[in-house]
Parts: C-alpha cells; structure tokens; sequence
C-alpha cells in the first residue's frame, strides 16, 4: 500500500480504475462526471492505456461492448441522463454476457433535471431501464476510500461474473476531496496476445482454437431463449452471496433504524450520534450492494426494540420499496428525503424522525 | 487435376436462411474469399447488424459478435482498439446503417477508425417486413408508404457513400451492385481494396453493395436484379467516391 493522498473524488475514481487493471477508457461529457474524461485523456495514453471521448452514450457503451467482446478491461463513465441513453446496451451487454465496469455519477433529474446530487437513479440501475429481464450488481460507496476500494475491484467482479458492474456515487462525491490511499497497480492480462488465457470465450480470432468464438445476444427460437435467460439468472442467484455487501451500525437495540446509503449514509451516520446523545437509540443499515440487496440485516431487527424503520433518499422514495420488501411488514417504515439536488442538514433529519417516532409511539 | 471453382473455407457448409434472390448471400461469399485468400481468416473478427444478417456468424467461418440496432461501427470500433493488427468489420443493412445507426458510421469515420463497413444497401428493411427505409426511392412503395416514397412527405433518399466520402478520416469508399456476373466481380475488387486500406492501417473504408430483396419488393428474383439495374443504379451511381493515392 502507498502513502495517503488528498484527492478529488473524480479523479480517485480513475486512479482506482487504472490501478485495478481498466486498460480502456470510453466516455462522453456530462456534468458532474466531466473530471473523469478529462483525467484519462492524458493519464489513459501515459500509463499504456486507450482513451476513448465517444459521439455520445450510446456511442459510448456501444464502443465498450466491443472492448469487452475483444477481451480489453474496459471503464466507462457518466451521470444519470447519460445512463439512460446507455440502457439499451446495458440489457444488451447483460445478454451476451460481456463485462464493462460503469460510473454513474448520478445528478438530479428527471429529464435534464438539475446538475446537484441525487439518489434519484437508484430504480434506473437497480431495476435495469433496459429491456428484459437482467441484473446488474450495483456498489454505492459512501467515502473515497470504499469508492477506491469498490472501483479497484470491480474489473474483477464484471469479468469473474461476465456481466455489467455499476458503482453509483453522486455530484457530491465527485466533487468534494478526502485522503485516500491508493491500492498497488495489478495487471489483469500482460498484453493483446494474452487475452486467449485470461478469458478464453473473448474475440481474439479463431487461430490457434479448437473453435471459434461467437458473442450473441439473438436466439430465433423461444425455447433458446428460455434456456438462456434462466442460465443468467442461475448465474446471478449463485453470484447473490459474493456480491451482497452491506454495513450496520448500531442497529440491536435502536428504537430508529435508518436506511441509508451514498452521501446520504454519511449525514446519516452524524444524525445517529446527535439522536444518541439525546438518549434516542437510534442505529443504521447501510447497503452497500444495491442490487442484491441486503436482506439479512432488516431480518435480524427485532418489532419489539426498532419502533421504525426510516428510509433515507435524495429522491422520491425509490430504496424503500427494497426496505419494505426485506421487512414484509414486521415493523413500520417511512421516508425522509429531499429532491432537487437538495441535501438535507443533519438537524432536520434529527427534527423529521424525532416527529415520526412521536407519531409511531 | 486443379479445379477451376471451389466453396470458400470462409463459408461454413450449411445453408443460408436468406431468401431466394438476396443479395446477403453472394455479399458474405466475396468478403469470405477475400479475407480467406488473405490468409486471414484466423485473426478476422466480424460484427453483424440487426436485420436479416444479424445471424451472419452462422455462415462466416470467423470470430463474430451481433449488435445493437445501428451500433455495429461502434461496436467494430472497439474491438479494433483492441486488437489493432486484426482485421475488424462491420456488416450492416441500410436499415441499420442509414437510419438508426448514421451517428456511429459518421463518427467512427471522422475519427478515422481502421475499420472496414460492408454496407447492404436494397432499400428497404427486409427483417421487419418491408417498411420504408432512408434508401427507399422515391416512387417505390413499402409497407409504411404503400402509395410510394414521396419526396414531400419523406424527403429524399439518402446517399451514404457520397456523404461519408465528405469525411476527412473515410479514406476508402466505394459503391458495388450485385446485379450481374460482371458487377459480382467488381464488388470483390473493391472488397479486397477495402481490406488492404484497413491492413495498411490508412483509416476508415466503406464498400456499398447495392442488393436485390425480391421478398419485400414483390418482385421474382430475376425481376429483382432487373430492377436494381433500372432505379437503383441510376439513382446510387456505382464508382470509387474517395480512394487513397496510388490505389
């Protein structure tokens, strides 16, 4: 491991990706992610990488389904409208089970919204925007330094898995500056002609296979097709466990229990040492896997110590149908949020779950 | 004894699924033996459209991936990237190309991509039953202008090879038709030039195959070729519109 360094968000995001092998870089302009193009422009060439700057999303996410089908460790990035575009290849992807790791530094929306940070994407990357039936394991960090983490992991994650790997942040974590500390550089293939080994079913040209490789998403026949999409999901039922990653903090004996992830996770944190020190026993579940999403932590609360259970989002309420899901009704649940690229201030968290516990007591 | 004619290794030894008259089938034939008498077959990597040659890896005896509708270049993009001293296709309808996929085919020619686009122009798109396509020709009649292409209303046909031949970065572009013995032989020239602008590394290369589709046209195959002879080619003049000196 190296020293700590103080850096912006943005630019952590790639140094991360870099070190854990992304060996191609595709991306488009967009607010509040244009660090990350701009970074890798002249860092990609320097350190024996490609850059890519894309026509636009679709270009994007296109050019990396042909990196990924070629075998190359491909990093793509964008913010929420961006990642719309980008569902049709995201479904697609998913299909032909082709690896890219994904950014979203998310914004506000919808439509053009607004460039201020928001959750307001969790249905469009927990849910899938595409067409079909998919998933996509999705990492909401919540610090710089499990963002690194994440990132640096996931080009492993998306090739163990053969299947999109999206880590979601926000306007505020790409923005704001932390220390972090860098993890070593890893080389996942030593060059071109390396591909064959490290992934066998990759575009390399049939010389030399006892077969040739075909990478397909069509299947004319419906029995195919049916064949095809309960092996995805098989895949993703074994993969469940490896990938489901959550945090709790204080959860046994809380009378509130918070959900909360992202940005919102670390205004969170503070509101449970103020709701403390007042003598309100309050505590939290941080999912750090969105999809899947942790269950067995709202499993292990018990109806006769947590009064309720608050679902705290930087949009309408999107987490809390997973939050309502895991509980099947043993104990209430409600919402605190803002929208807008509006984040709330830890006293009106405290103020708002002070009122509900008044109204659920 | 040497034989005078014998099937590609290039094509697997199945049947197509393209219909009697389709132009698909003699177009996968010439790219294959070209990159066949390359020697290339083993590093040649292809991405197929959607339309009716999405299944085309099924009848080229190469590395293949399908596509996104209208994505193909794109896609092609990067493999190359990847692989840089590969040869990398695409192959796309004028469905694909012309309509939904102009965006990636006009940039992966501005940034001069050493890829090459087998372009299928029969102006119509033929997978979805007939409808008009940006190609279709004013007069002719498709599912969604039963009455005939108007200019009026669609304005009018769109010239691919022209237009990309404005770019910079598409260093090789030339127009093919599939309608007689003499054309069939000018389309693999102009195949196997393509392949060599892309082997020399020089930029983007684009060859448009003017084909028949007898099934959507309502016409019998021979009255197909007749027909591209008579309103297609006068209306996409067949010739090299953009060609690297000394080529």
């Amino acid at each position: 491991m190296t020293e700590k360094v103080l850096m912006k968000g943005n630019e952590a995001f790639c140094e991360a990706a870099i070190r854990g092998g992304c060996r191609f870089y595709v991306g488009y302009p967009i607010t509040p992610q244009s660090e990350i193009p701009e970074f890798m422009s002249h860092e990609m060439p320097k350190r024996g990488g490609t850059f890519i700057q894309a026509e636009s999303e679709l270009g994007s996410i296109n050019i990396a389904y042909g990196i990924g089908c070629a075998g190359g460790n491909v990093f793509v990035s964008s913010a929420s409208p961006g990642i719309a575009l980008m569902q049709e290849g995201l479904s697609f992807l998913c299909s032909a089970e082709v690896p890219v790791v994904l950014l979203n530094v998310s914004r506000s929306g919808p439509g053009i919204g607004g460039i201020q940070p928001a959750q307001a994407d969790y249905n469009q990357v927990t849910r899938g925007g595409g067409n079909g039936d998919y998933k996509i394991p999705v990492l909401a960090p919540s610090t710089m330094q499990e963002a690194v983490n994440i990132i640096y992991e996931s080009f492993e994650t998306a090739d163990k898995l053969r299947n999109p790997v999206i880590i979601l942040a926000d306007g505020m974590m790409g923005q704001m500056m932390e220390p972090v500390t860098l993890p070593e550089p890893k080389q996942l293939y030593k060059d071109e002609a390396d591909i064959p080994n490290y992934k066998p079913w990759a575009l390399t040209g049939s010389k030399g296979k006892s077969h040739r490789n075909v990478i397909k998403s069509y299947r004319a026949l419906p029995e195919d097709l049916e064949v095809h999409v309960n092996h995805l999901f098989e895949k993703y039922r074994k993969a469940e466990k490896d990938l489901v990653r959550y945090e709790t903090i204080n959860t046994k004996d809380a009378e509130i229990v918070f959900v909360a992830f992202g940005t919102m996770a670390r205004i969170v944190s503070e509101v449970i040492e103020v709701l403390n020190a007042e003598g309100i026993k309050a505590g939290m579940i941080r999912p750090i896997s969105l999809w899947p999403f942790p269950k067995a932590p709202f499993d292990e609360l018990s109806p006769d110590k947590t009064k309720v259970v608050i679902s705290t989002e930087l949009n309408m309420g999107q987490m809390i149908f997973d939050v309502q899901l895991s509980l099947n009704g043993r104990i209430p649940v409600r919402l605190i949020n803002r929208v807008g690229g509006i984040v709330p201030t830890t006293d009106e968290i405290v103020e708002r779950a002070k009122k509900i516990l008044g109204e659920i007591k | 004894m040497k034989p005078v004619y014998e099937p590609t290794i290039g094509m697997l030894p199945v049947d197509t699924s393209y219909c009697p008259g389709c132009g698909h089938g003699i177009a996968h034939k010439l790219i294959m033996e070209c990159i066949t008498e390359k020697g290339r077959l083993g590093d040649t990597i292809g991405v197929s459209p959607i339309g009716c040659s999405v299944v085309a890896h099924e009848f080229m005896n190469i590395e293949m991936c399908e596509s996104a509708h209208g994505r193909a270049s794109a896609v092609a993009t990067g493999i190359k990237r990847v692989h840089p001293n590969h040869l990398v296709f695409s192959y796309q309808g004028d469905g694909d190309m012309a309509s939904i996929g102009v965006t990636e085919i006009v940039h992966a020619a501005i940034r001069g991509e050493k890829i090459t686009t087998f372009f299928i122009n029969n102006a119509i798109f033929g997978m979805t039953g007939g409808q008009m396509a940006p190609t279709t020709l004013i007069g002719q009649k498709a599912t969604t202008c039963i009455d005939g292409r108007k200019k009026e209303v669609n304005g009018m046909p769109i010239q691919m090879s022209e237009m990309l031949a404005t770019i910079e970065g598409a260093v090789y572009i030339e127009r093919v038709a599939l309608n007689t013995p003499g054309n069939v032989r000018k389309a693999k020239k102009a195949v196997m030039k393509a392949l060599e602008v892309q082997e020399k590394g020089l930029g983007f290369s684009l060859v448009e195959f003017i084909s028949s589709c007898p099934t959507n046209w309502g016409l019998s195959p021979i009255d197909a070729l007749k027909w591209v002879g008579d309103n297609m080619i006068p209306y996409y003049p067949l010739g090299v519109f953009r060609s690297p000196e000394g080529m």
